[in-house]
């Protein structure tokens, strides 16, 4: 089915939640709302005219100062029975940073919905497993915000983690070595 | 004695495996929990290289992003440059010339040689035949010869151009391109009769690391991985790229989705591989190798103004017409197939020079994810099959 199609049957399926359509190089994008997104998705993958059975790529994406609501997770879904390809966008607002996990869909969202958590702090709720996947454990903020500095913003201050390094190792150094 | 083993008490073992392991091709860090010698559960911790290119790049020209990607999977270059140049040149809406679609098929099916080389060479080596990777090694060097001959770097080359390639291919290339055509038939042979009937070999790679068809799908497996279970599923046959369309190769496709199937699979690629340079080769197209619309090197960070005639006689014979954007606004998501698997890159532009946005989907990525499934309830032995199997490269994974 082409695109545009799919997109139309959306609209028609859904009137009330499917926000934007729009074409750019022959690549469709549909927006719909956060409230049913999951019951879209699953529609999508479970119908036998879409059978979306592959998942090529979930991300996240932040327009601050752009656009209000300020983050939007994107789908990209193909399918491997029929060869089509669409792509869903969906908004999370920054007050209510949260969406449904499609893992029970397509198991491997997993792993991108734990990324986009980790580099944007957008909530998967019902993921199995959302923990920082890039970043360390322990590291404070989301990295591909848009008001997270590129470069450092420490200036002439040392990293917290550097310098607890030197001063263990300054300790250990009293401690003669025979 | 069975009142011997009450006595004691088993529980089970948690390992660390990696991030520095030899058989973790990378920084890959493997948390296993054992019992006695079977993987009851697997995590699988990645970031160790994590330079994070996807925030350098909205942050840099589109014609500055370019070395970036050939630090994501630094073993298959040529297709990430060739991969992120044409996603520019599909939201620019530039088109190649045709010698250049040629260069960089020949080019980024090299790679996949010299990929795939390496990944038999470490594969066997992991699974204990030394021989594989002395006699592949020796063709690798070959063809980064040749990548050297044309542009001067051997891994990290940014050859491919927005546009285009860099520069021409020599006469000394092509026929030493050709020769190595020539013989590497004969050497993928030499490779199977080393490992392909191998008892040990078949042991350690038949019904290992299993996985079907639906399942493939399911978890967003890519590549080989995806064809080993018998899905024929490759970007170049679906959404035919630069000089793919016009050339004729097989996909080869296996059936059990095991190890062994899916090392089938890498060697008749490398079949296929050397198939379509020889196609390329006996149709190169003369003609330029960039195309003029291509964008400048030092392109500059707020978006070019066309410079057009005013119609008005009032004012000066010409104006800077505000409307018009060199980079238009859009979003678009381009995928090849890489040695690896599918490779997306995902573009979103403001009409601004820089990209807003730039995903990688990296095939990588998406394979480590589907580690503890493979491995939990297998032998510890078959996790070092398994990583082989997936043909990860951290730099990607990480980006």
């Amino acid at each position: 089915m082409e695109p545009k199609q799919i997109a139309s049957r959306l609209q028609r399926a859904f009137s009330a939640d499917v926000e934007k359509i729009r074409e750019f190089r022959g690549q469709t994008t549909v927006t719909i709302g956060k409230r049913r997104s999951r019951e879209i998705l699953g529609h999508l993958a479970a119908w036998p005219e879409f059978s979306f059975d592959y998942l090529e790529d979930l991300c996240g994406m932040d327009y601050l100062g752009k656009k209000e609501p300020r983050f939007e997770v994107v789908y990209h879904l193909h399918s491997l029975k029929h060869r089509h390809t669409i792509r869903i966008r969906v908004p999370v607002s920054e007050d209510d940073c949260a969406i449904d996990s499609v893992v029970d869909i397509w198991a491997g969202a997993d792993w991108h919905e734990r990324e986009c958590y980790d580099l944007f702090g957008i909530t998967f709720v019902g993921h199995p497993d959302l923990r920082r996947i890039l970043m360390p454990e322990d590291w404070q903020g989301y990295p591909l915000r848009k008001d997270y500095p590129v470069q450092s913003d420490l200036g002439e201050r040392e990293w917290p983690g550097f310098t607890d390094v030197v001063k263990t190792a300054e300790e250990n150094s009293r401690y003669e070595v025979r | 004695m069975p009142n011997e083993a009450k006595r004691f008490k088993t529980k089970e073992l948690t390992l660390n495996m990696g991030p520095q392991h030899p058989a973790t091709h990378g920084v890959l860090r493997l948390v296993l929990d054992l019992d006695g010698e079977t993987v009851v559960k697997c995590t699988p911790h990645v970031g160790y290289l994590h330079r994070g290119i996807e925030k350098l790049a909205e942050n840099r020209t589109y014609t500055a992003v370019l070395p970036l990607t050939d630090r994501l999977d630094y073993i298959s270059n040529m297709t990430n440059n060739a991969g992120y140049c044409l996603a520019v040149e599909r939201l620019f809406g530039i088109e190649a010339p045709a010698r250049a679609k040629y260069i960089r098929t020949i080019m980024s099916e090299m790679t996949r040689i010299s990929s795939h080389i390496i990944w038999l060479a470490t594969h066997a080596l992991d699974l204990g035949a030394m021989t594989v990777f002395l006699y592949s090694f020796r063709e690798r060097e070959g063809l980064l010869d040749l990548f050297e001959m044309t542009c001067g770097a051997r891994l990290t080359v940014s050859y491919p151009r927005i546009g285009g390639v860099r520069c021409d291919v020599s006469r000394e290339f092509l026929d030493g391109l050709y020769a190595f055509t020539e013989e590497f038939p004969r050497r993928i042979d030499e490779y199977e009769t080393l490992i392909d009937k191998n008892r040990i070999w078949l042991q350690r790679t038949k019904g290992i690391g299993v996985l079907t068809a639906e399942e493939a799908i399911n978890w967003g497996m890519s590549g080989p991985m995806l064809r080993g279970s018998g899905v024929s599923y490759d970007v170049r046959k679906d959404v035919p790229y630069d000089a793919y369309g016009d050339v004729d190769f097989d996909v080869p496709v296996g059936a059990n989705g095991d190890v062994y199937d899916r090392y089938r699979c890498r060697m008749e690629e490398l079949r296929q591989s050397n198939r379509i340079i020889r196609q390329c080769l006996d149709k190169l197209p003369p003609g330029p190798v960039l195309a003029d619309e291509a964008p400048d090197l030092d392109m500059p960070f707020e978006a070019a103004k066309k410079q057009v005639p005013d119609m008005s006689l009032l004012h000066a014979s010409i104006s800077l017409v505000k409307e018009y954007d060199a980079v238009p606004e859009g979003e678009l998501y381009s995928a090849i197939e890489a040695p690896k698997g599918e490779l997306g890159f995902y573009l979103v532009s403001d009409g601004n020079t820089r990209p807003f946005r730039m995903r990688v989907r990296a095939p990588s990525f998406v394979h480590v994810s589907i580690l503890p499934k493979l491995c939990a309830g297998h032998l510890l032995a078959d996790v070092i099959a398994n990583i082989g199997t997936i043909d990860v490269v951290l730099g990607e994974c990480d980006r």
